[in-house]
């Protein structure tokens, strides 16, 4: 578990916050180092916004410490806090069109009208709608009014970027393109990035740490890589990507039983017989002929889904869901085979309370 | 076809009503206006609006139109402050407060304004207080100050709704943004709150300007008669029966003098759809 460090830009220290008689959080502990594109993911409900909301000042956490390079600035408001957001519904100004939109920033720091036109047009670039100034927001569509939001937010040059879904609202292609620019302005300004995000795609493609919440409690905060290849939890598990998620018992360090045999893994450390969840993502199963398969079953759903097929695999009470570039025939008998890399142990208990790594 | 009949059924009562209540009447107004009965002959004539231009009715239109300025002026700086509380989130009995600016609207506007009177009259309550209190009774009423105080009594709501609803509609979002971007609560006041609700400003404005210029109830009991306004010169002919020609004519350029001020008024806004006249 990571500590306070000079390295981090915020920390949050056993934050709890309730709205009404919910918890949103519960003892949360959260640190940001500096320049990392974190992203806070989790199905709604979760405290995510909240926390955000916390680290820009816009809530005040019940109890707990809110650290900025080490110093308490839980009473500090937001229009005094060196971070800009970039709000889920854009939220321009209708009033003032594209270019006063921008300066807004820039004109309460009072820089002189040269300065002004030069980051305007500096951001317009950035974000490339240049020649858009005149315009007024209501004639955007919603992917350019998200940019225009972008472009108002960098360019009061923030220590950091706070996103509160911004891409929610947009087109899949749209989303794709925009998660793929906003990747590449995080590493071309090199500015915290702290994002707020339910779609477990989009956290994948961007971030350096996601950090998964559920309940107003983080279920497990890691790269990208850990977090789909090694769940902590169930919880984990379902949310990221879909997975087997079955019942198992660890018969010893690097033994494993589920599914009616002995497997060999690659985890230790549980107890003798402790029962346990596997994991074993869709996309790991092998499917083979019926004689060479560690298992076998039949298959009862075939689905195309684009670049593979999903198909459903039945082996006593277990249904296998199972993705692969090859189809097979509803109503075969096929082999099903699993290597130790693919296989997931995760303690049953864990997936209550979890602190950051 | 038969779609366009049933659309004209659909806008048929609303046209009706348009045309019974405020074209016949207006053409009424404009018929009277121009013509002059001589024994069985109608004349087509100018003359009742000549009339007007005598200097005593013009000092009461100017009149008429100062006062109910004032009071207008009276009711944006007293009526925005109480529509930015009523809007925001803060004030915890937000319920009790609009009600209590909505019940004088539900009694009748000569009962409230006569209601006055007993309080601001020389033996009214205001005054036998201050002879209480060992203080000289005097005259409240009967001045242009008790006019527009009506006025400013009457219409305030007419100032403060509009604008609460121009308010309450902008998003919390934006007010958040404005925040972010460093804004004091001043600036954001007066860089977004402010422009935001201009369309309710100028609706205030207009729904006090307008009643405040043509009302007579008002300068009636509360101005005794001693401050007459240009309503009252109206209603003087219309109730003594035989100058309708000429009240006809003092209506139509009461209402040109009236789509004039909110054309200026107008010009402070570039957004067609607050445009209201």
């Amino acid at each position: 578990m990571s500590e306070v460090n000079a390295n981090n830009i915020i920390d949050l220290i056993d934050i709890s916050k309730t709205f009404g008689d919910t918890d949103v959080l519960l003892n949360f502990n959260l640190h940001i180092k500096k320049n990392e594109f974190l992203t806070l993911l989790g199905p709604s409900g979760c405290g995510k916004t909240t926390t955000l909301r916390i680290i820009g000042g816009f809530e005040k956490p019940d109890s707990g410490q809110v650290l900025y390079h080490g110093e308490d600035i839980q009473d500090i408001p937001p229009n005094k806090r060196n971070f800009n957001t970039v709000f889920q519904k854009y939220s321009l100004f209708p009033h003032m069109n594209i270019f006063e939109n921008i300066a807004f920033g820039l004109r309460i720091k009072k820089l002189p009208e040269a300065e002004i036109r030069k980051k305007v047009t500096w951001a317009l670039d950035l974000v490339n709608l240049s020649g858009f100034e005149k315009r007024k927001p209501d004639s955007l569509s919603g992917g350019q009014q998200q940019r225009i939001a972008i472009a108002r937010a960098i360019v009061c040059e923030p220590e950091m970027l706070l996103f509160d879904e911004p891409l929610g609202a947009l087109d899949l292609k749209l989303r794709q393109e925009m998660q793929h620019e906003l990747k590449k302005l995080q590493r071309s300004l090199g500015i915290t990035f702290v994002y707020v995000t339910h779609d477990q795609e989009e956290a994948l493609t961007m971030s350096d740490t996601i950090v998964v919440m559920n309940e107003g409690r983080i279920q497990q905060a890691g790269t990208p890589v850990d977090i789909y290849n090694e769940p902590k939890n169930r919880f984990v598990a379902r949310f990221i990507g879909e997975s087997n998620i079955i019942d198992g018992t660890m018969l010893e360090d690097f033994k494993a039983q589920f599914a009616g045999r002995e497997f060999i893994c690659v985890d230790s450390g549980f107890g003798k017989n402790e029962e346990v969840d596997v994991v074993i993502r869709p996309e790991d199963i092998k499917l083979v002929p019926p004689d060479d398969g560690m298992l076998r079953g039949t298959v009862t759903s075939v689905f195309f889904k684009g670049v593979h097929y999903e198909m459903t695999v039945q082996q006593g009470d277990i249904n296998w869901l199972v993705q692969s570039t090859v189809s097979e025939n509803v109503g075969d008998t096929v082999g099903i085979n699993i290597y130790p890399n693919d296989i997931h142990i995760m303690r049953k208990s864990e997936g209550d309370s979890f602190t950051q790594e | 076809m038969k779609k366009k009949l049933g659309k004209f059924a659909l806008i048929f009562p609303f046209l009706l009503w348009m045309v019974l209540l405020i074209v016949v009447p207006l053409f009424l107004i404009a018929y009277y206006a121009f013509t002059t009965s001589d024994g069985n002959v109608l004349h087509f004539t100018f003359d009742n609006f000549k009339s007007f231009i005598r200097p005593n009715f013009i000092k009461v239109l100017i009149r008429s139109l100062k006062l109910s300025l004032f009071a207008t002026v009276i009711c944006l700086f007293a009526g925005y402050p109480v529509a930015l509380i009523l809007s925001g989130n803060a004030f915890k009995k937000k319920a009790l407060l609009l009600v209590l600016l909505l019940a004088p609207m539900w009694m009748n506007f000569i009962l409230r304004t006569y209601a006055w009177l007993t309080i601001l009259s020389e033996k009214g309550v205001l005054n036998s207080l201050l002879e209480a209190a060992g203080f000289n009774t005097r005259s409240f009423l009967g001045n242009e100050k008790a006019v527009v105080f009506g006025m400013v009594y009457n219409l305030l709501p007419y100032m403060i709704l509009p604008i609460y609803t121009s308010i309450s509609k902008i998003p919390h979002s934006l007010i958040e943004a404005s925040y972010d971007l460093g804004s004091s609560s001043y600036g954001c006041f007066k860089r977004v709150i402010l422009p935001l609700s201009l369309p309710g400003i100028l609706s205030g404005i207009t729904l006090v300007f307008v009643p405040g210029v043509t009302t007579f109830v008002i300068s009636d009991y509360l101005g005794r008669g001693k401050v007459p306004l240009i309503g009252n010169i109206i209603e003087q002919q219309f109730s003594s029966g035989i100058e309708w020609g000429f009240g006809a004519a003092i209506s139509i350029i009461v209402m040109f003098v009236v789509i004039l001020c909110m054309r200026i008024i107008n010009k402070f806004t570039d957004e067609p759809e607050v445009t209201l006249l």
